[in-house]
C-alpha cells in the first residue's frame, strides 16, 4: 500500500509520515494540514488568520461566562416580525436571470417581549396553605367544562444558580464550567488591574511596531483579528469599548490570545488523552468512546454508536441555554436525519436565524459580543453532535464576521433584522444561486447521447441532471452507489420519477460500467486549495477509474465549500461512521459472521465517511465562479478567504457593467476584478481574453471555456 | 426549550377504592412511604423542569395535593395547581387549562406514572420529527406476585392482559395504530391507506401506552376545541390523531411541511435541498403528488418513544398495580425510591423500634417511629410511619400505611391496610384491602375482600 502511494510525485514522503505516526505523544506537525507557511508571507497570513482558517475543525472557544447564566427568553410568536426585505429583481445578463437583491429591510419596529408574565397572572395566584381554590369565573372556557385557574403552590425563590445547585447532580458540568469561567471576574483586585494595563500597553507597543502605522494602539490590541488596514470607523468605536471590557476581565488574557494567534491551532487529535479528557468535560453529549479503533485513524473521534442519541435525548430539558431550533438540528445531525453538505449548512443557518430572532441582549452586554459567544456555544454543541463540514465552517465564519461588523449604534431589532437578512442572503447567494450558476455551466457540458455517471447523491448534480432533462437533452444516467448508506437510491427514485433513464449499480461494478460512460459528474463536500476534492468515500475510486478510462471528471462544488487547507490524503482529516453499519447487512440476517466480533481485540472495523480525490483525477471543477481546473482553486480561496461576501449586485460586472468595467475575463470562466483589488489582477492585468494561461490549459486537457464579454465558448481539445 | 409540562394528577379514582378517599386522593397514595406523585415530580425535577402545572380533579383533592406540594417542593419547583371538576376525563382536564398553555409543545404526564425514563427522551423524539404527538410506550409490566403466583385471585389473573394493540412502522418511530381497552372487544380496524403508505406494520400486544405524551400545543388545542366529545387523551385524542395522520384535518400553523415553503423560488429550492438530503418518511412520500411535485396531501406525524426494557415504567392504576409498584420500588427498582438500603437490603428507620426475635427481611421498609412487638416477621412489605404492631404478627407481601394499629397474633398476606386502620387481635387477612380508619374486630378472617367504612 505504501509503495503504491509513494510513487505519486505530488507527495513528499516526509510529510506523509507525520500522518501515520498518530500514536506519537506529540500532536502532529501542523504543517501537513495547514496552508504552507502562512507566517512568511504577510498578505496571505492576514487572509488566513489562524483563528479563522481552521475554525471548521477547531475546538470552539470556551463558553462565555454569561451564557450559562442567562436563560433564553423564548418569545416564539412575537419576537419580531419576519423582516420582509423588499426584493428587487435585477437581470444579470447571461449568468443568472433572477437574482434577488437582498436589500436591508426597512428598520422594522420590532417588539421584543419576554414571555415571563403569561401564566401566573391569569390564575388566582394565591399561595398555599390557606389559599382559596375558587375557580376564577371570568376566564372563558372553550367548552362546557369550566375553565380552571391555576394556583401557585410552590415557587422557586432562589436565584437560578443556587436552585440548580439544590437540584442535585443534574447540572454539575454547567456549574463547574461556570465556576471556571467566573474566576477571573472575581479576582478583580487592584493589582490585577494594574497588571492588565501594563500588559495592554506592552502588547499595544508590540502591535504598533508590527504594523508600523500609527493606528491607535488600543485598537490594534483589542482584536487582532479585525485589525486589518481597511477598517470602517464605526468598528473602531466598537473595539474601543471592547478594550475596556477586556481590560476589566484581565488584560493578560489578550496578550496570550495574541501569542496564540501566531500559531494556528492544531486540529484536535483524539489520540491525545489529556485533550480528549478536557473535551469530554466540556462536551454536552458525553459520548462513550469506541474501543477498537483502527490504528491509523486514532486521531479522529469515534464513539460507540448509539450511545450519543439517548444521552442527548435525556438531556433535553437540561440544555436550556440552547435554542430549541439548534437542538433540533443537532439531533437531526446526530441521528443522521440530515446529511449532505448543503442541507446541513442550510439547516444550521436556518436554526441560527431562529435563534437570533428569539435573542435579546442581556443587560450590560453588547449584542455583537454576547451573540458571538452564544453562536459559539451553539456551534460547539453541533460539533458534539457531528463534526462540522467545511461548508458549515465557512458559513459560521461568515456569520461571525457579520455579527462583528454590526455597528454598535444599531438598535437591537435592527441588528437582528440585518443578521437575519444576511443569513438569508448567504443561503440564497452562496448555495441556491451558486447551484443555479453551476447548473447553467454544467448543462453546457451535456450533449445528446451522453452517458453521465454520478456517484452517491449530490444536490448540485441532481439539479444539473434535472435541468438538462428539462432542456430536452437526450442522455442516460448511471448512478453508482455504495454501502452502507445507499444514498443513490433516493436520487435514483427522484430521477426516475422525473422520467430520466437511469442505470443503477454499485461501486463494485465501476470498472465495467465505465466503458459506456462519457462524462462523470461528482459532488464534493469540500475542495481544498491543492485541488484535492474531499467528498463522500468512494468518490476517489470513481474518479480514478474514470481517469484510467480517459473520461472527464467534472466536480460540481459551490465556492463556499472551498477551503484553504491542503490535504494530501484522507487520513489526517476525516470522519468515522458507525462501524456496525458495515459489518451488518440490513435485510440479510443470515450474514452474521461478524456478530459479537466487535469486542474482539483482533478486529478493527473502519467506516470512513470521506475520502480525498487527488487533483490529478479531476478534469474540471464547476463552481459558481465558473469552470476551473483544480489548480485554480487557490485563486478562488484567496478571493473568497478575504471574508468578503461576494454580493452579486455589488461587484458582478454582468449585473452592473458600469461599475466594474475593468473586469478581466479569463479562461475557464473566471472573472477577475482589478478594481476590487482582488489578488488575481497581477496575472494578466488588462489583457484581452485571448491571453490564455498555459499552465491552466495543461491541466484541463479535455476542454476549455473562454469567456468573452459574458459569452462563453467551449473549446474541446 | 419551549415546552410546558402538565401533570395530570387525577382525583379519587374509582378503581382504587378503598385505598383512596377524600383525604387521600390517588396522587397521594404512598409508594414506599412517599406519595406516588412525588415520583413523577422528582423525575421531572431531575430533568431540570422547574415549571409545572398539576391538574387535580375535585376541589378537595386539589386542596390536599396542593398542600402537600407546597410543603414538599417549596423552593424547588414552581408548581401551579389547577382544579377541574371530577369526571371530565383527561381530555376535559386539558381543555379546562388550555388557555394557560402557551409554549410550542406540551408534555402531558400522568401523575400515577412511576418510571425512570427521562421525559427528555420523549420530547426529543417529538422535536426531532416535528411530530404532532409523541407517545411513550413501554412493555406491559409483569403483574402479580412473581413467586407466589398462585395466590393471586381470579380477577387478578385476568387483569394483566389489558390488551393493548400498538402498530408501528418498521423503524419503530411512528405510531400507526393504537387500540386500548374497550375497543378491543370489537374487531380491530386498520386504515388501508396507512398500511399501503407504510408497506409494513409491526403490531405489538406486549406494549402499552405509558401516558406520557408530547403534544404540539396548537394541534392539541384545536382537537380539543373541535371534538368536544373527546373525554380521554388515551382513548379518544391519541387514536384520533393516529387514525387521521394521512389525511390530516388539522391546520398546523407554522407547519414544518410543504405548505408554507413555496412562496418564492429560493425558499422552495432550499426546502427541496433539505428534503432531498433526508430519508423521507412515509408521510412525506404519501403527501407527494403522483408525479413527485409539490405535496398535495396534508399529513401529520405521530411518533412513539419506546422505553427500553431496562427502564422501569409502570402506572399505578389498579390495586394490583399499587401492590406491584410498592414491591418493586423497594425491590428490583429500588433506585427509584431514593432511600439508602441497608446491608440487609431493607430500610428500617432509625427511630423504629423492634421487639426481640422480630425479623425484617430483605426488600422491606419500616417507617419512622413504628413499633413492633416480639416475634414478628415482615417479608417484602412496606410499613408506614408510626404504626403500632403487636407481638407475633406476620406481614407478608403487604402494604401497611401510616398510623395503623395491629394487634397481637395477626397474619397479613398480600393486603393493603390504609392509614389509621385498626386490626384487633388474631385477625387473618389474605388479599384484602382495609380502608381508611376501618376497624377489623378481633379474630376475623377475611380472604380477598375489600373492607371499608360506609361513606354517607
Amino acid at each position: 500500500m505504501d509503495s503504491r502511494r509513494s510513487s505519486r510525485a505530488v507527495i513528499d514522503p516526509k510529510v506523509r509520515q507525520v500522518g501515520f505516526f498518530t500514536s506519537a505523544p506529540l500532536p502532529p506537525d501542523r504543517t501537513q494540514s495547514d496552508p504552507p507557511d502562512p507566517i512568511r508571507s504577510p498578505p496571505l497570513a492576514d487572509a488566513s488568520s489562524p483563528g479563522n482558517s481552521l475554525s471548521p475543525v477547531m475546538i470552539p472557544p470556551p463558553r462565555h461566562p454569561s451564557d450559562s447564566l442567562l436563560r433564553l427568553p423564548h418569545s416564539p410568536s412575537d419576537a419580531f416580525p419576519p423582516p420582509s426585505p423588499t426584493t428587487t429583481t435585477t437581470s444579470l445578463g447571461d449568468f443568472s436571470d433572477d437574482v434577488t437583491a437582498a436589500s436591508s429591510p426597512p428598520p422594522a419596529a420590532a417588539r421584543v417581549r419576554g414571555r415571563g408574565s403569561s401564566v401566573k397572572q391569569q390564575g388566582a395566584a394565591s399561595s398555599f396553605p390557606g389559599g382559596g381554590f375558587e375557580v376564577p369565573p371570568s376566564v372563558k372556557a372553550p367548552s362546557s367544562v369550566p375553565a380552571s385557574g391555576l394556583t401557585t403552590v410552590s415557587v422557586v425563590k432562589l436565584p437560578p444558580g443556587i436552585s440548580e445547585n439544590a437540584g442535585g447532580s443534574v447540572s454539575v458540568e454547567v456549574q463547574s464550567d461556570r465556576a471556571l469561567n467566573s474566576k477571573p471576574l472575581k479576582e478583580k483586585t487592584s493589582k490585577a488591574e494594574r497588571r492588565a494595563i501594563q500588559e495592554a500597553q506592552r502588547a499595544a507597543k508590540a502591535a504598533a511596531k508590527a504594523e508600523g502605522i500609527k493606528t491607535p494602539a488600543v485598537t490594534a490590541l483589542a482584536n487582532a483579528k479585525s485589525a486589518k488596514s481597511t477598517k470602517p470607523s464605526p468598528q473602531r468605536n466598537d473595539s474601543a469599548v471592547v478594550v475596556a471590557a477586556s481590560e476589566k476581565k484581565g488584560g493578560d488574557r489578550s496578550v496570550e490570545k495574541d501569542r496564540k494567534k501566531d500559531v494556528p491551532h492544531p486540529r484536535m487529535q483524539y489520540d491525545d488523552k489529556s485533550r480528549v479528557q478536557k473535551l469530554k468535560k466540556r462536551s454536552v453529549v458525553k459520548p462513550t468512546e469506541a474501543r477498537n479503533r483502527v490504528e491509523l485513524f486514532r486521531h479522529l473521534p469515534q464513539y460507540e454508536h448509539g450511545t450519543q442519541l439517548p444521552v442527548l435525548q435525556s438531556k433535553f430539558f437540561q440544555l436550556d441555554t440552547l435554542h430549541p431550533a439548534v437542538y433540533k438540528v443537532g439531533l437531526q445531525y446526530l441521528s443522521g436525519d440530515i446529511c449532505g453538505g448543503n442541507a446541513r449548512c442550510i439547516a444550521m443557518l436556518q436554526a441560527f436565524q431562529e435563534a437570533i430572532r428569539d435573542y435579546s441582549t442581556p443587560p450590560a452586554k453588547t449584542l455583537s459580543r454576547d451573540l458571538t459567544a452564544k453562536i459559539s456555544s451553539y456551534v460547539s454543541f453541533l460539533i458534539d453532535c457531528r463534526p462540522l463540514s467545511v461548508s458549515m465552517g465557512n458559513a459560521i465564519r461568515f456569520l461571525k464576521s457579520q455579527i462583528a461588523k454590526i455597528p454598535i449604534s444599531l438598535s437591537e431589532s435592527e441588528a437582528k433584522a440585518t443578521l437575519h437578512s444576511d443569513i438569508e442572503r448567504f443561503i440564497n447567494e452562496k448555495i441556491i444561486l451558486a447551484d443555479r450558476v453551476i447548473v447553467k455551466h454544467a448543462v453546457t457540458k451535456i450533449r445528446d447521447g451522453d452517458v453521465l455517471l454520478t456517484y452517491g447523491s449530490s444536490s448540485a448534480v441532481e439539479m444539473i441532471l434535472q435541468h438538462a432533462h428539462e432542456l430536452g437533452k437526450q442522455f442516460r444516467v448511471v448512478i453508482v452507489d455504495s454501502r452502507p448508506k445507499h444514498e443513490g437510491k433516493l436520487l435514483l427514485r427522484r430521477l426516475v420519477r422525473k422520467g430520466l433513464s437511469c442505470t443503477y449499480t454499485h461501486i463494485n461494478a465501476i470498472s465495467y460500467i465505465m466503458h459506456e460512460v462519457t462524462r462523470v459528474f461528482l459532488g464534493a463536500s469540500s475542495v481544498l486549495s491543492n485541488g484535492t476534492v474531499y467528498s463522500r468515500v468512494g468518490t476517489a475510486c470513481v474518479a480514478m477509474v474514470a481517469y484510467g478510462f480517459h473520461i472527464p471528471v467534472l466536480v460540481c462544488c459551490e465556492a463556499y465549500k472551498f477551503h484553504e487547507r491542503v490535504q494530501l490524503d484522507s487520513i489526517c482529516s476525516n470522519e468515522l461512521g458507525d462501524p456496525d453499519s458495515i459489518s451488518k447487512v440490513p435485510g440479510r440476517e443470515d450474514i452474521n459472521h461478524l456478530d459479537g466480533w466487535d469486542k474482539s481485540e483482533n478486529l478493527q472495523l473502519l467506516n470512513l465517511i470521506y475520502d480525498a480525490t487527488p487533483s490529478d483525477y479531476v478534469s474540471l471543477i464547476i463552481t459558481d465562479y465558473g469552470m476551473i481546473p483544480p489548480t485554480s482553486v487557490p485563486v478562488i480561496v484567496r478571493e473568497y478567504g478575504r471574508g468578503q461576501l461576494w454580493i452579486y449586485e455589488e461587484c458582478d460586472p454582468l449585473a452592473s457593467p458600469g461599475r466594474c468595467s475593468d473586469a478581466v475575463f479569463f479562461v475557464d470562466g473566471l472573472i477577475f476584478y482589478p478594481s476590487q483589488h482582488l489578488v488575481l489582477s497581477f496575472w494578466f492585468p488588462d489583457r484581452p481574453p485571448s491571453g490564455l494561461n498555459n499552465d491552466l490549459l495543461e491541466r484541463s486537457d479535455n476542454f476549455v471555456t473562454v469567456a468573452e464579454n459574458g459569452n462563453f465558448t467551449n473549446f474541446e481539445l | 426549550m419551549d415546552f410546558q409540562v402538565v401533570v395530570l394528577a387525577g382525583g379519587t379514582s374509582k378503581k382504587l377504592v378503598p385505598l383512596v378517599s377524600k383525604e387521600v386522593p390517588k396522587a397521594l397514595l404512598p409508594v414506599a412511604n412517599r406519595p406516588v406523585l412525588s415520583y413523577v415530580l422528582e423525575q421531572l425535577e431531575l430533568s431540570n423542569i422547574k415549571d409545572l402545572i398539576v391538574v387535580v380533579e375535585g376541589a378537595d383533592a386539589a386542596l390536599c395535593v396542593g398542600g402537600w406540594i407546597s410543603a414538599a417542593y417549596v423552593d424547588r419547583l414552581h408548581v401551579e395547581v389547577a382544579t377541574v371538576p371530577e369526571d371530565v376525563g383527561t381530555a376535559g382536564a386539558l381543555r379546562a387549562i388550555a388557555h394557560h398553555l402557551t409554549a410550542k409543545d406540551v408534555l402531558v404526564v400522568s401523575g400515577d406514572l412511576v418510571s425512570d425514563v427521562p421525559p427528555g427522551a420523549v420530547t426529543a423524539a417529538h422535536r426531532r420529527h416535528d411530530a404532532v404527538v409523541t407517545a411513550m410506550i413501554c412493555s406491559v409490566p409483569v403483574s402479580g406476585l412473581s413467586e407466589a403466583g398462585s395466590s393471586g385471585a381470579k380477577d387478578k389473573t385476568k387483569k394483566p392482559g389489558r390488551y393493548n394493540i400498538i402498530g408501528m412502522d418498521p423503524t419503530k418511530q411512528f405510531l400507526l395504530h393504537i387500540a386500548t381497552g374497550a375497543e378491543l372487544e370489537k374487531d380491530t380496524r386498520i386504515r388501508k391507506s396507512i398500511l399501503r403508505a407504510v408497506g409494513q406494520m409491526d403490531i405489538r400486544a406486549d406494549l402499552m401506552d405509558a401516558h406520557m405524551y408530547a403534544f404540539n400545543r396548537s394541534v392539541l388545542q384545536e382537537v380539543l376545541d373541535q371534538k368536544d366529545k373527546f373525554q380521554s387523551l388515551k382513548q379518544d385524542v391519541l387514536p384520533y390523531l393516529v387514525r387521521s395522520q394521512l389525511k390530516s384535518e388539522i391546520l398546523i400553523n407554522g407547519a414544518p411541511q410543504g405548505q408554507q415553503a413555496k412562496e418564492n423560488g429560493n425558499d422552495k429550492v432550499s426546502y427541496r435541498i433539505l428534503a432531498n438530503a433526508s430519508t423521507p418518511s412515509f408521510h412525506e412520500l404519501y403527501a407527494l403528488g403522483p408525479n413527485g411535485s409539490a405535496p398535495v396531501r396534508r399529513t401529520h406525524k405521530c411518533c412513539v418513544y419506546i422505553a427500553s426494557n431496562s427502564k422501569y415504567c409502570v402506572r399505578l392504576n389498579s390495586i394490583q398495580a399499587f401492590m406491584d409498584i410498592n414491591r418493586d420500588v423497594i425491590g428490583e427498582a429500588n433506585h427509584l425510591s431514593g432511600y439508602n438500603f441497608s446491608a440487609q437490603n431493607n430500610i428500617i428507620h432509625p427511630s423504629a423500634e423492634l421487639g426481640s426475635k422480630t425479623t425484617v427481611g430483605p426488600h422491606c421498609m419500616l417507617g419512622e417511629g413504628s413499633q413492633m412487638g416480639d416475634k414478628c416477621s415482615v417479608k417484602r412489605s412496606v410499613i408506614g410511619r408510626h404504626c403500632r404492631i403487636g407481638s407475633n404478627v406476620k406481614v407478608v407481601n403487604s402494604v401497611v400505611m401510616n398510623h395503623v394499629t395491629i394487634g397481637d397474633g395477626c397474619s397479613i398476606q398480600g393486603s393493603v391496610i390504609c392509614s389509621n386502620a385498626q386490626l384487633q387481635e388474631r385477625v387473618a387477612l389474605k388479599d384484602c384491602q382495609v380502608g381508611l380508619g376501618y376497624v377489623v374486630s378481633a379474630g376475623c378472617e377475611y380472604k380477598g375482600e375489600s373492607l371499608a367504612r360506609k361513606e354517607k
